[in-house]
């Protein structure tokens, strides 16, 4: 039955998303929640939380308010917060109980920044989306209020500017990935403007405007790539460089379409824009699957499975299928755009959606809390994702953008 | 008053609330506000209290951001093959299914189950209460498609912790209405409500063990057939405070009589408290000797604490016990120098002590757990001089201390027993660093390592 888990985990959700996203800028983000999803938050979802002083909290909402309207609680509960503790920005994210009293929160957040001074943001968060929704909806909230405009000269340099989106240690944990990531496009020779949001201040996520292109390295960051089109008309590349053989052919191709990008909007009609989608520098094209066809039929014996996130399980698969010429086929199990995904890939929020689809499997590479639900004759790869097991099996996590023998090594 | 810090960069003076008690305000020392979860989280929750019934199998019933906390607590007991989730979905606050959702869901995981629990817990949320969910006809459905399971409603409802009964009262008075009634022995009697098993050498086991009464508790039942067997019980004992309802209701159910003691660190009360307790069960109180004998005992132990911990500053909070500002009137009567308790309300039980200490110890300050501000209290003390001696997880925390007792919940001590082990902890605080950061992450301490299943 969908919607059931008899053994497995649960994704962390959007609200905790929003906090995620938010931690290391300076901001204030507030749960408006009765009590516990602060606690969930920082002992399962927030690796850095012992060690940064990042303000999280909730709103301790009691029965009575959410019956009676009392939003004024709030608002003055954000008043004294932001006199005392001086945050760069507030942002409040919702839960069940306001999602079902129709709790306004970009009235409240509006009505808080008219009072307090500064940039307030209200993410209508129901609790009931994992958490890439909830990243997704704060990286383009920041992509429309804080990025500022640039001055078009800025951006004529040789060198390749890149904004990095979707980072954040629900995906990559806190073991250096997305240094990794980094440290790969400059060794590619890009320049790294900002990283959305793992090491990047409030300031430096303003001048993403200065940079040509966008690597959106897991879902959450497709939205807010999409208002830098919008407002920069930057292309967007999407995958992780993991392996031997996909990393370079990724990056030589983001240079190469980014450049034919340049040239095309140069010469462009205005009358007859560009659009979102043909900004596109992805796995999507085919390239990275390695001469398989796209249809189901080497996916359905000897196969590796790979249950995650969907870009960092594409990004994964097409490393299997490049580097070791095994069919992978991607179980997303958390929010992603349909057509992010092959033919032969399968959207699995439920328990009962993933079971069938391992039918076959080779290698499944997944969460170690998926194992209880696997077939016992596919050898299963232990892949930690702090989105499901939380801090459980931190140290195990690998990095697999220095480190992509972790996985593959056993495949081979 | 506040304490200015500069605890980061970006924030110079950082306000970390904190009040004299001989200022503070009885129950609310502090105002309530945006709410701050310190990394402790040695106190148990209500996956950990449900897991001590032997054999049972917890189903949540909740959106994603309530359940992902809970399936990690049982996760990280090593208990998830007690413990399944139904997920509420957007679309089903506009289908008006949710009658529906917990019957199907709750169904088709029982039926999945490769073993038939004996009992299932069904925890419903704050959800199921704003929507008006009919909880008695979904139980009813479910022991009539299940008739050889015992079925209890259980709630993660905190959005009524200020309605009525808290929602750790409520679980704990759960724990014990699936007991099936049977003959009662009136030499039996259940100790209820506690998360963690009372020592067996605390004087409340010796005077019944002593009287030859059979003693149950929860947190000893090895199987379901054994937890059935409170039920035979003439008398259950509550010393935790959010136990008592529990005790109420078994009363009003099986029959037997409701004892409620009073967990105290004062001398008389405990002798009150346990004279009570043996007219109540018809036995002879404690001879003026052995109260002497205890007596002296805390006495010695208490002073040779002192002399090794001298002027020591020390701080306590209260998930160390349900009487923090009696623990430290005891101790700064008997000279020590507790300079601060943590907590953001003060208990009922513990009003004696805050009048006492407002009167004599006026200074002795009171910080809250929850303030905003007191995300950066650790911060702020990350560079502080000197040795601090810390009675619960919070105050080592806040603190930033590695001298600490590690103990939640009062650890099963009652009576003399805990001034006396209390004293002793604190000598192995003193003279043993523990790794702070590692030991007060661990969820439910006491129950990690699946030590409830």
């Amino acid at each position: 039955m969908k919607q059931t888990s008899r053994i497995t985990s649960t994704y962390s959700a959007d609200t905790m998303g929003v906090c995620s996203a938010l931690f290391e800028l300076g901001g204030m983000t507030i749960m408006h929640d009765a009590s516990g999803c602060n606690s969930t938050y920082t002992t399962h979802d927030e690796p850095r939380w012992y060690d940064m002083d990042s303000m999280v909290y909730i709103s301790a909402l009691t029965e009575m308010e959410a019956i009676m309207g009392d939003d004024e609680k709030l608002l003055g509960d954000i008043e004294d917060a932001v006199r005392e503790l001086h945050p760069k920005f507030v942002a409040i994210a919702g839960t069940p109980i306001p999602t079902m009293t129709g709790f306004d929160f970009e009235a409240v957040a509006s009505v808080a920044e008219q009072r307090t001074g500064v940039p307030c943001f209200g993410f209508a968060t129901t609790g009931m989306n994992t958490y890439i929704h909830g990243v997704s909806m704060a990286f383009e909230t920041l992509a429309k209020r804080i990025v500022k405009d640039v001055d078009k000269e800025k951006k004529s340099g040789k060198t390749i500017k890149v904004n990095i989106i979707g980072l954040t240690p629900l995906d990559f944990s806190v073991n250096g990935q997305d240094s990794s990531i980094a440290s790969w496009l400059e060794s590619e020779g890009f320049e790294v403007v900002s990283r959305w949001a793992m090491g990047s201040t409030l300031e430096e996520i303003a001048m993403a405007g200065e940079a040509d292109v966008n690597l959106v390295v897991s879902a959450s960051g497709l939205a807010a790539a999409k208002v830098l089109f919008e407002r920069f008309g930057m292309p967007y590349a999407v995958g992780l460089p993991i392996g031997h053989e996909l990393p370079g052919t990724f990056a030589d191709l983001i240079k190469t379409k980014v450049r034919e990008f340049k040239e095309t909007d140069a010469s462009a009609d205005v009358s007859n824009p560009a659009t979102f989608e043909s900004r596109e520098i992805s796995i999507h094209s085919g390239v990275f699957l390695g001469g398989f066809e796209s249809d189901a039929q080497p996916y359905n014996k000897d196969f590796a499975a790979v249950i995650g996130e969907g870009i960092a399980s594409l990004s994964l698969a097409s490393a299997i299928e490049l580097d070791c010429g095994i069919p992978a086929k991607v179980l997303c199990a958390t929010e992603c755009p349909a057509d992010m995904l092959r033919e032969c890939d399968r959207m699995t929020p439920d328990e009962d959606d993933i079971i069938p689809e391992l039918k076959g499997a080779a290698y499944i590479i997944a969460d170690p809390l998926y194992k209880p639900i696997c077939p016992t004759e596919a050898k299963f790869i232990p892949l930690p994702s702090e989105g499901f097991s939380g801090r459980l099996y931190r140290d195990e996590i690998p990095n697999l953008i220095d480190n992509p023998e972790a996985i593959l090594g056993q495949l081979k | 008053m506040l304490k200015k810090v500069n605890a980061n960069e970006n924030r110079n003076n950082v306000e970390i609330p904190q009040v004299r008690i001989g200022d503070a305000e009885f129950p609310q020392p502090f105002r309530s506000g945006l709410e701050y979860a310190s990394p402790a989280r040695g106190t148990w929750n209500i996956v950990h209290t449900g897991m001590l019934i032997p054999e049972a199998h917890e189903i949540f019933v909740c959106a994603s951001c309530c359940l992902r906390g809970v399936v990690l607590t049982a996760a990280e007991m090593g208990a998830m093959d007690r413990f399944s989730t139904v997920e509420i979905r957007e679309h089903n606050l506009l289908d008006g299914d949710m009658e529906e959702l917990v019957i199907e869901g709750v169904s088709d995981i029982i039926n999945k189950l490769p073993k038939r629990p004996p009992a299932v817990l069904v925890y419903t949320s704050c959800v199921h209460h704003f929507t008006g969910v009919d909880l008695d006809m979904i139980y009813e459905r479910l022991r009539e498609r299940f008739p050889d399971i015992d079925f209890t409603d259980c709630y993660m409802n905190p959005i009524m912790r200020k309605s009525g009964m808290t929602p750790d009262q409520l679980m704990r008075s759960r724990l014990y209405t699936m007991l099936h009634e049977r003959e009662i022995n009136p030499r039996a009697v259940a100790i209820i409500g506690n998360d963690l098993p009372t020592d067996e050498d605390s004087e409340l086991m010796y005077m019944l063990k002593s009287n030859d009464f059979t003693v149950h508790e929860i947190t000893s039942c090895k199987s379901y057939e054994e937890y059935q067997e409170m039920a035979e019980s003439a008398y259950y004992i509550s010393y935790y405070p959010d136990a008592a309802p529990g005790g109420d209701m078994l009363a009003d159910r099986l029959g037997g009589k409701h004892i409620k003691m009073n967990f105290s660190f004062d001398y008389e009360e405990i002798d009150e408290t346990f004279a009570e307790l043996a007219g109540a069960l018809g036995i002879n109180p404690r001879k003026p000797s052995d109260i002497a004998d205890a007596r002296r005992v805390c006495e010695e132990e208490l002073a040779a604490t002192k002399e090794l911990v001298g002027d020591t500053p020390i701080a306590i909070d209260y998930t160390y016990c349900t009487r923090p500002l009696g623990l430290a009137k005891m101790l700064l009567i008997h000279g020590f120098n507790v300079q601060k308790v943590y907590l953001d309300a003060v208990s009922g039980g513990d009003k004696e002590a805050f009048d006492y200490l407002k009167r004599k110890y006026p200074d002795l300050m009171l910080e809250p757990t929850v303030h905003a501000g007191m995300r950066f209290a650790q911060t702020a003390n990350r560079d502080a001089c000197g040795k601090v001696l810390a009675l619960g997880q919070k105050a080592a925390y806040f603190e930033n201390t590695n001298h600490f007792v590690n103990l939640v919940e009062g650890g099963g001590m009652m009576g003399y027993e805990a001034i006396y082990r209390t004293a002793r902890l604190m000598r192995e605080a003193f003279e043993t660093e523990k790794d702070m950061k590692e030991l007060v992450g661990i969820k439910g301490l006491g129950c990690e390592g699946g030590c409830c299943s």
